[in-house]
């Protein structure tokens, strides 16, 4: 089993990583649930003006009609205009690219962004689509094996931690 | 023997009745259409889940609100929605409901939304289905004669809930037209289910089917007895199309002492809820200060149908 680094330093790294190229209205949107902890993390870093919005990508999954409706999806929340606004897309985890790209459709049916960037906090490798983060903490050495889950999670004190857990 | 709505892995196969679906079953439905709700709110009022499905609406019975929050709801999911106007329909020349559902199964018909003035028509289309190995094709109940319109009770569910939240600490009274209404049935059955303590209905004896007390109910056939300190009022509408013999006086003795005012209302709790099925009959069972009025949650509850439809028909198309 790999050595996970640490969450929370991660997270600052990626803070770093966005802030040199953030531009004055851009607004985060993080992928339910994971993403969406992280989105809060860098929005209070980075000092954004827009609390960030939050999708959960159950009706776009491209597995419903094999796998049916997620068991308790969640609504998705932007709480400002996406039309015209660079977009950072924030996700704890990259790994087949599905899930980023059911997010980009969801995205779009909101408005048109000016532009859509991507942020993991890891890339586990295992990529099924034309899919690549522009911002990305950690990536794994070697890719994680498709019998394992890995996960952010948020602790009772608000700390996050990445855990792995078999599939 | 199973029960008909549900797979052999206890999922939704059809939804039919809320009498007998399992409390899990009818919080999954009402807590799958709370995203769905946020849907309208978007630029594209849309999603891809049922694209690709083919949804035949079939109406033997006429509808507006019912027929066009299914098209609605439908539509929203990408499905593609086909209105069948049965009056000018080969049934109209004889041909058998069984024989229709063949026909709609050849053009690959993924899902049928029925209303049917006979009691049973959609388990009846269901069996069938079943009979002939068509488990991938679903039946929604759209209300069938006096037995069930069980969507109308999951929106009246998710209205109450969205309200009121917890169900076991409410008191509420269905005042009106019990005896022909399928809508009552089906609000009956849910509120039983999650677990409302005290549930009233208020109206003329001529109104009510026989030994309705065995359903867990308090009868009143009095509006200020019935009324006092209940958390909802869930008005019925006064089904005239389905009355025969003299049930009733003229409408306006109706109204007179059963139709729901303002004073009236006074009796309820201060934040009490009121309801209505649609379409009202303004002046008859309910008037139109109160319809109007700050505690009327009756369009809401049209905005959560379909919400609750979508939900309905994500989680059939999804098994």
């Amino acid at each position: 089993m790999p050595q996970l680094p640490d969450a929370e330093t991660l997270c600052r790294q990626l803070a770093e990583q966005i802030r040199p190229c953030l531009k004055p209205n851009t607004v985060l949107i993080g992928i339910r649930t994971g993403g969406e902890w992280l989105a809060r993390r860098l929005h209070a870093l980075l000092g954004i003006e827009e609390p960030p919005g939050a999708i959960d990508i159950s009706f776009y999954r491209d597995d419903y009609g094999a796998k049916g409706l997620h068991a308790s999806p969640q609504r998705t929340h932007i709480p400002f205009s996406i039309e015209e606004a660079p977009v950072i897309l924030v996700d704890d985890v990259l790994y087949t690219g599905r899930t980023t790209r059911a997010a980009l459709n969801e995205i779009f049916d909101f408005g048109r962004p000016a532009s859509v960037e991507l942020a993991v906090l890891v890339d586990r490798g295992g990529r099924e689509l034309p899919v690549a983060a522009r911002y990305c903490a950690h990536i794994l050495p070697e890719p994680l094996p498709a019998s394992q889950n890995l996960q952010l999670e948020e602790t009772e004190d608000g700390n996050l931690t990445l855990r792995l857990i078999d599939a | 023997m199973r029960n008909p709505q549900l797979n052999k892995n206890g999922e939704l196969q059809h939804l039919l009745t809320l009498d007998g679906l399992p409390r899990d079953v009818i919080v999954s439905i009402l807590d799958h259409a709370a995203p769905f709700t946020e849907v309208a709110e978007r630029e594209v009022k849309k999603l891809p889940l049922l694209r690709g499905k083919s949804i035949f609406n079939l109406f033997f019975e006429n509808s507006t609100r019912t027929r066009t929050t299914f098209e609605i709801a439908a539509k929203r999911l990408s499905a593609d929605v086909v209105n069948l106007n049965v009056s000018t329909s080969s049934t109209a020349k004889g041909e058998s409901l069984l024989d229709t559902i063949d026909n709609l199964c050849a053009m690959h018909a993924d899902m049928f939304v029925v209303r049917h003035a006979a009691s049973g028509a959609p388990v009846l289309i269901a069996k069938h289905l079943q009979a002939a190995g068509r488990d991938h094709i679903h039946v929604v109940n759209a209300g069938d004669g006096r037995h069930a319109h069980p969507t109308q009770g999951l929106l009246d569910m998710y209205t109450i809930r969205h309200y009121k939240h917890d169900f076991t600490q409410l008191t509420v009274a269905i005042v009106g037209d019990v005896l022909h209404s399928r809508v009552a049935r089906s609000q009956i059955a849910a509120l039983n289910t999650l677990g409302v303590p005290e549930l009233r209905v208020i109206a003329p004896k001529t109104l009510l089917p026989a030994e309705i007390e065995k359903l867990g109910i308090r009868v009143f056939h009095d509006m200020s007895e019935g009324l006092k300190d209940v958390d909802v009022v869930m008005m019925l509408r006064l089904q005239n199309e389905r009355m025969s013999g003299a049930l009733l006086p003229t409408p306006q003795e109706y109204y007179k002492v059963w139709g729901l005012t303002e004073e009236k209302l006074a009796l309820a709790k201060s934040d009490a809820i009121v309801m209505h099925p649609g379409p009202m009959n303004r002046g008859v069972e309910i008037d139109s200060a109160v319809a109007d009025g700050s505690q009327a949650v009756i369009l809401p509850q049209v905005t959560f149908g379909i919400a609750v439809r979508m939900a309905v028909m994500s989680m059939l198309a999804g098994q």
